[in-house]
Parts: C-alpha cells; structure tokens; sequence
C-alpha cells in the first residue's frame, strides 16, 4: 500500500495545458508565427530603418526596389518600406485597441443581457439598435462633431485615433454580445450555478468567478475576429480618405494613394494589400486554434 | 469587261473622293464619349457642364465664344457694338440683327419671335430657369422686324453680352416649346429631351443619363456642314474609363473631361492613338488665407470673423513667405501633368485680362527664411520649429479629399517645414466641404483653419463678378449664415472703391486694366490668395478626328460642324 508509486503529475498551471493544444493546430502555429513577424518589424523595423516616413523627396519618385528604397518609392519620393512600418504600427494598434474596447462591451452588454432576465429584452433591443447603424455616415458625422475638440486635447493623431478606435469600437461589439448571452444562458441553468447560488453568492461574484471563466472561450474567439475587421474597417476608411490626417501613414491610405496608378505600379497596392490580408489571416488563425485550445472537451484529446 | 467595269468604277471613285471631303455626311459615325452623361439637352434646366455640352451640338445662340475669349456671331449677322450702333450710347439697349435665310431643323423659318419667345421662356418667374442669371436687368425683349431684336435693360449696362451669348443662352424654337411655359417647363419630356434646334446635328434618339444620338441636320445653313452623317454622345464612367476609350482602345473619337494622373496620361499618349487637348479658362487651383483669427479657443460665431485679426498672417511678410517657399511648376508637373499650368494670377485668361504677375513661379527658399527672420519669426528654442512672443510658427491647412490634393499638400507642408513652420493637414469629404451647410463647421465658407485650397472659376470670360466676391462686406460670417463669398476674409478699402468703379466703366480696355489692377491687388500685392495652377480643360481627341478647337469660355463642341475624319 505504502509502495504504491501513483504518479501524480506535478502541479501545472492550465495555460500550458492550452499552450500544448495550441501548438498541435498548424495553422494557428504559422499564423502566430507570421503575427510576430508582422509585429516584430513593426516594433523593431523603425530603430534599424530611419528613413522619415512622409519625408517627399522629389529626386526619388516612383523608384523601383533598390537599395537605397528596398520597397522603392511612392509617387512623391516617401520610403514605402518605412511607410508600411509606419502604417502598420498605426493599424494594428488601432485593431488591437479597437478590438479591446469592444470584446468589453460586447462581454458585458452579454453578461448582463444573459443573467439578468430584466436587463435582457431592453438591451437586445439596443444591440438591434446598433447592427442597423451604418458605419460610414455615423463616422462622417462623428468626425465632424468631434474632431476638433479632440484634437485639441489629443493632438490631430491622437485625437483621430481616439475617434476612429471609439468609432470602430462601438460599432462592432453587437456579435459578441449575442454569442456571450447565448452562452451565458445555457450556463445559468447549469448545476454549479445553481449550486454557487444556492450557498448565498452574489451575483458579481457568480457572474465574474464561475460564468465568465466558462465564457472565455468564444469571447477569446470574437476578439481575434474583432481584430481582423478592425483593420480591414480602418482601412477602408482610410482607403476612402476619412481616416487619419494624409501625412499619417495607414495600411489603407497606402492603398488609396497607389490605387490610381495600380497599372504602372501595381506593387504599391500589392505590398499593403499582402501586409492587411497577412495579418487578418494570420489573426483568424490564431482565433481558430484558440478556440480548439480553450475548449476543455476538445483539449487533451 | 468585268474587269474594265471594276476599273471604271475605281476609277469614278477616286474622282469622287475629293468632292466627298467637302459634303454633309460624308464621314460617317462620329462618337463621342463624357466622364459623365446628358441629362437633358435644354441647358435652361440644368446647368451641369455635360448637358450644356450635349445641347450645343443642336441649339445655338446669337453668338459664341472664341478659344481667344472674344465673340463671334452665330445666329446673328454681326456683334452689336457702341461703334456700328447696335448697343445705345446710354449702354441700356442692345439690337441684333439676325442671320437671314436660317432655318430650324424641321424646315420652318428662325425668327426674332424664337428670340424673344426665349427671352420670356427663361425670365418665367414659375420657371426656374437655370440660367436666370444671363437675363438679369432686362427690361424687355422685343422683335422689331422679323429678323431684329432689341433688348432694353433696366440699368444702363457695362457688358450687356450675356442674353443668348454663348451656348449657356441659346435659342428655344416658339413652335415648340410654347405650351413649356413656366410650371409646365420640365413636364415638356419631349421638347427638353428632342429639342429642334438650328445646330449640325438634330437628336433622334435621348436616353436620360446614357446617351443621345444624332443625325446631321438637312436644314444646316452651310450645305457642306457637317462632315459626319451620325453621332452619338455616350456617358462614360469616370475619367480614366474616358480617356482609356479614346486613347488605348480607339473606341471614340472624342473623350470629354479626361482629368488624369500624369504617368497614366504619359503612358496613354505613347500608345499613339489620340492626343490630350487642353483650353485653360479661369479655373484656378488655389491657397487661401485666413485674415481671421480660426483658433478654436474663440468662442463659436467669433471664429474666423473680422473681429479677431489673424495674428500670425497679420503680417503680409509671413503671406508672401509661405508664397515664395512653394515650387509651383513641381505641383503641376506630380499633380496635372499636360492639364495644368503653373499661375500667379486670380485671373489667369483669357489673354486680355490676364495679368503679367509672374513673381511668384520661381521657388525662393531663401528668401522665405529671411522674410520671416524680418518679420520676427526666430527659431529661438531650437526645436525646428518658428516662434516670436512664445507663440508658434503652426498653422492648420485643410482641403478636400482628392488625391491631388494630398499629393500638393505633402508638398507644401514639406516646403513650409523647411523654411520652419509647422503645419498640421486636414482633409475634408468634399460633400461636406463644399456642401455649404452653415450648420457644419467644416465648410470652405466657414473656413475654421489657416490656410486652405481649392478650386474656384467664374462664368463667361468677363470676371468683374468673381472680382467683386472680394469685397469687405461679402466675408462670410454668422449673421449671413455663412454664405458670402469673400472666402480668405480680404478687406481693403482701395479695392472696393476700384469694384465700384469698374461697375460704371464700359470702355474694354480701360476694364482690362481695372481686372489686372483688382487681380494684383489681392495676389502679388496683398498675398491673400495664392495661386498655385491654371488647370485646363482636358480632353481626349482621337488621330483620328480633324477641326478639334478646345475651347474654354463656350461649349467644347462649339465648333463641331467643322469637324471631320482625317484623311
């Protein structure tokens, strides 16, 4: 009895667990890869190249790749390789931030509508409410009704970004509200729920320690997503020139820039057009193999 | 035989050919193509550029517009002048004696009663003609004889060349149009989308906002005229489509309004199947600035208005610096390529009134810097950057989102960074921008920024009302709603008083020189606005289409009954 050897496996926080489901989803594995990749030259790229990257150098317009320009130039002489570091790092903090602010809203708005029946019809309708807003004309009015107040207190690119993160943010939280509240139905009804409840906990406390954690899944799933549409919305923004002031680089002004010589310089559209879809194809990805990995029924298996 | 038949009949044919150059529909199809299509082909109900075009093949005026700027007559025998007495010494009436013989194209004679019938067509207050502003002070129109026409005018006139002057003006037929009086005007579907006119051509087929379609009128009054038996005027989709499908696919021989990116136009014109054509009118791309305070500090309804002077543009040597630090032949070489030419003048044509001011085409860097060290602008904290008095050099630049206009705005916000002013870009919706709305506060009237750019041109070729925008109390401001027209806020005592002058002064040449004075005094003398381009009309014509005059004061099918298929 006492020899009995059961190996007990050492103690181990669950995040390995999921880190180890993670790496067995290629896709996700290379999508990451590419992620960091996109980041890291994004992050690291401006401390080695330090080209300015709205400097106009009229002896330089539209050179091909060389080594003076490794992407070439646009038609103004500015660096595309520094222009697409620039608008990257603006793009993708834009999807990041963006992405943030409305996995928050649309986990919460989701929460409350699922546990709390009263909550519920009044903010289902308000989630209505925001799927039949169209984005563009509500961004042309907010650009016009806050953009100096803001850049005023922001600066013009902060206060731009505030606008377009809060803009892109509150427009697009409206699916994970319905997916959480989905969930967060089936899961009220659930036995440990009933059991938590029964020995007198609250509802914060139930809703943050037991529903919440089993929630994280799609929420983490909607977030990758969120990401994705954030950049591709930015960038039509941009690409139909509401965006960031011109002299701020994005993705999608790039591309609005070169779209009108796409015949004599397609790379200039091809090179953002790659850096956009890369990176919302690598980040959907990721999304695919956190949902496998997140998921305890499908992990270890 | 059979052989000597053929060889007679090449024979016939060759001395045939060049009798067939000189005949009315011996050239076939024309075709012509527009970045946008016709709505309707009577310009006394709209006043958009594609319509009038399209109805100038058809309607005519009295008289037209040269490529020069000067008039010609049409429909009439000569131009009433002060000189063959066809405009009175008081300047109040003008007399046109008409063309005789002229017939519409169903057959029936042109007559003083289609001029007046015209006259009282468009002066019907329940009308809402479009072109109004071309009949403004008349008093009457009246025939004194079947082919004479008097028009009388309530004040005495300085240019009373503006009723059926040009192809906004022609000439209705009575018989036809005379149940469209007033309200019935645009229930007239018939009349307005076939109207019969003494013009080359005559419609036979109108498809609102496709195409119209033409044969050669039989009734023209040169029995040689014109050259082209058919054509057909379609509307395209945008400029580039335009001009593709008369340069590189040869599908039309005549492409309006082909504004494009100069590589693209390069490329096109070394395909070797057209050439781009160009007439430079009035329009000017231009920089405004501000004279009144815009800083958002002010309370709303004191910004940008005369009560808070500029404080950094007060100083006209800050203007004319940030005028000297701009390389204007560089914007239009990125920006317009062949459509476009670099100006100093608010009134760059035509020839007559231009002014000879051409200081400001060269770049002076230098002579920027010293203007501001001058004036007290020191870079005294080293950061790059102006300053005097603890106040920054910055200044907020706005425009309308076109790429162009990026484009010239990254170029000058370098350039003015280099001399050491800070410059933060805004970009508007042009919708917005130019959409007038007194309750936005991103209008080009508003005008809530230092320095901004567009484009602005006045109609016909004499300017003394686009001069006159200019004066102090045309500024935009609150109590108005926004809408005057004195957009850079320019006030100066002298230039009013000269406005009002020229008002009262017919002499042509004593008003050519009022127009270059007026023109000097807000660019080179005062530096409010400054002029970067002339920008030209700009169109695709094919190699193989001959008699092509662009012409940028009437219609550019003005003269297209001289038009033919080359040889």
């Amino acid at each position: 009895m006492t020899d009995t050897t059961t190996k007990i496996r050492p103690p181990r926080n669950q995040w390995w667990d999921v880190w180890d489901q993670f790496k067995t989803h290629r896709g996700a594995l290379v999508g990451l890869t590419i992620f960091v990749a996109i980041l890291g030259l994004i992050l690291i790229g401006p401390l080695v190249w330090h080209m300015d990257p709205t400097y106009v150098d009229f002896r330089a317009r539209n050179k091909g790749f060389s080594l003076a320009h490794p992407l070439g130039t646009d038609q103004l002489g500015r660096d595309l390789l520094a222009r697409m570091m620039a608008g990257g790092k603006v793009s993708i903090s834009v999807g990041l931030t963006a992405m943030s602010l409305s996995i928050f809203l649309g986990a919460a708005i989701g929460v409350l509508a699922g546990y709390f029946k009263r909550l519920d019809g009044h903010l289902m309708r308000l989630t209505d409410l925001f799927l039949a807003l169209p984005l563009l004309p509500l961004l042309l009015l907010m650009v016009t009704l806050f953009r100096d107040p803001l850049s005023k207190g922001f600066g013009p690119e902060g206060g731009i970004f505030l606008l377009i993160v809060t803009a892109i943010g509150a427009t697009s939280w409206m699916q994970t509200a319905r997916i959480v509240r989905g969930e967060v139905l089936a899961l009220k009804e659930r036995e440990f729920v009933l059991a938590a409840r029964s020995i007198g906990t609250p509802a914060h406390r139930l809703v943050l320690r037991h529903i919440l954690p089993n929630v994280m899944s799609p929420i983490m799933v909607s977030a990758t997503l969120g990401i994705a549409s954030a950049i591709i919305t930015e960038s039509a923004l941009s690409f139909l020139g509401l965006g960031f002031p011109p002299d701020f680089p994005t993705w999608g002004r790039l591309l609005f820039d070169a779209v009108d010589q796409i015949q004599l310089y397609p790379m200039r559209v091809i090179l953002p057009g790659i850096a956009i879809s890369l990176t919302v194809l690598s980040v959907n990805y990721i999304g695919d193999g956190l949902r496998d990995a997140l998921d305890p029924r499908i992990r270890g298996r | 035989m059979k052989l000597k038949t053929a060889l007679m009949g090449a024979a016939a044919l060759l001395a045939f050919a060049p009798a067939a150059f000189a005949e009315r529909g011996s050239d076939g199809e024309l075709k012509i193509i527009q970045s946008q299509a016709a709505s309707t082909m009577n310009q006394y109900l709209s006043s958009g550029t594609k319509d009038i075009n399209a109805s100038s093949m058809v309607s005519e005026p009295l008289a037209s517009y040269k490529p020069d700027g000067t008039m010609m007559p049409r429909l009439a025998v000569e131009i009433p002048t002060l000189e063959n007495g066809g405009v009175s010494a008081d300047g109040k009436t003008i007399t046109w004696k008409l063309l005789p013989g002229v017939k519409w194209s169903d057959g029936t004679d042109f007559t003083a009663d289609d001029v007046v019938f015209t006259g009282q067509y468009c002066m019907d207050p329940a009308g809402g003609c479009a072109q109004l502003s071309k009949f403004e002070g008349i008093d009457k129109i009246e025939a004194v004889d079947p082919l004479t026409v008097k028009i009388s005018f309530k004040e005495p006139k300085t240019n009373p060349y503006s009723a059926f002057v040009g192809a906004l003006a022609p000439i209705l037929q009575k018989k036809q149009f005379e149940k469209c009086l007033g309200a019935n005007a645009s229930s007239c579907t018939d009349a307005n989308f076939k109207p019969i006119g003494t013009g080359p051509f005559v419609v036979t087929d109108f498809k609102t906002n496709d195409v119209a379609v033409f044969v050669a009128n039989p009734n023209y009054r040169d029995p040689a005229k014109p050259a082209f038996a058919t054509a057909t005027l379609k509307g395209g989709n945008d400029a580039m489509s335009t001009a593709r499908a008369v340069m590189e696919t040869g599908e039309y021989d005549y492409g309006w309004n082909t504004q494009i990116e100069p590589e693209v136009q390069a490329q096109m014109i070394a395909a070797g199947k057209g050439k781009f054509m160009t007439a430079y009118g009035g329009l000017v791309e231009r920089l405004e600035l501000n004279m009144t305070d815009a800083s958002s500090a002010l309370p709303e309804g004191e910004r940008s208005t005369a009560k808070h002077p500029h404080p950094i543009f007060s100083d006209i040597r800050v203007r004319e610096a940030l005028s000297k630090a701009i390389d204007r032949s560089l914007l239009v070489e990125i920006g317009y390529g062949e459509a476009a030419r670099p100006t100093c003048n608010l009134v760059p044509a035509p020839e007559m009134f231009a002014s000879d001011n051409t200081g400001c085409l060269t770049q002076d860097v230098e002579g920027a810097k010293k203007l501001l060290d001058e004036a007290g602008w020191t870079d005294s904290d080293g950061d790059g950057i102006r300053d005097k008095d603890g106040k920054k050099l910055s200044l907020v630049y706005q425009t309308s989102v076109n790429p162009i206009r990026q484009n010239f705005q990254a170029m000058i916000k370098q350039w003015w960074n280099d001399i050491g002013v800070e410059v933060e870009l805004k970009q508007i919706d042009p919708s917005v921008f130019f959409g007038g709305d007194a309750g936005s506060p991103d209008t080009f009237q508003k005008f809530y920024a230092d320095v901004q750019m567009f484009a602005n041109e006045w109609d016909g070729t004499d300017p003394q009302a686009y001069l006159a925008q200019l004066t102090c109390e045309k500024a935009p401001k609150p109590e108005d709603q926004w809408q005057g027209e004195n957009i850079p806020r320019f006030c100066n005592p002298d230039y009013d008083a000269l406005i009002k002058e020229m008002l009262t002064t017919a002499d042509p040449a004593k008003r050519a020189d009022q127009i270059k004075k007026l023109n000097d005094m807000v660019t080179k003398d005062a530096m409010v606005t400054v002029p970067l381009a002339n920008r030209a009309r700009f169109s695709a014509v094919s190699n193989t289409l001959v008699g092509v005059d662009m012409n940028a004061w009437d219609s550019e099918y003005w003269n297209v009954a001289d038009w033919s298929r080359a040889k």
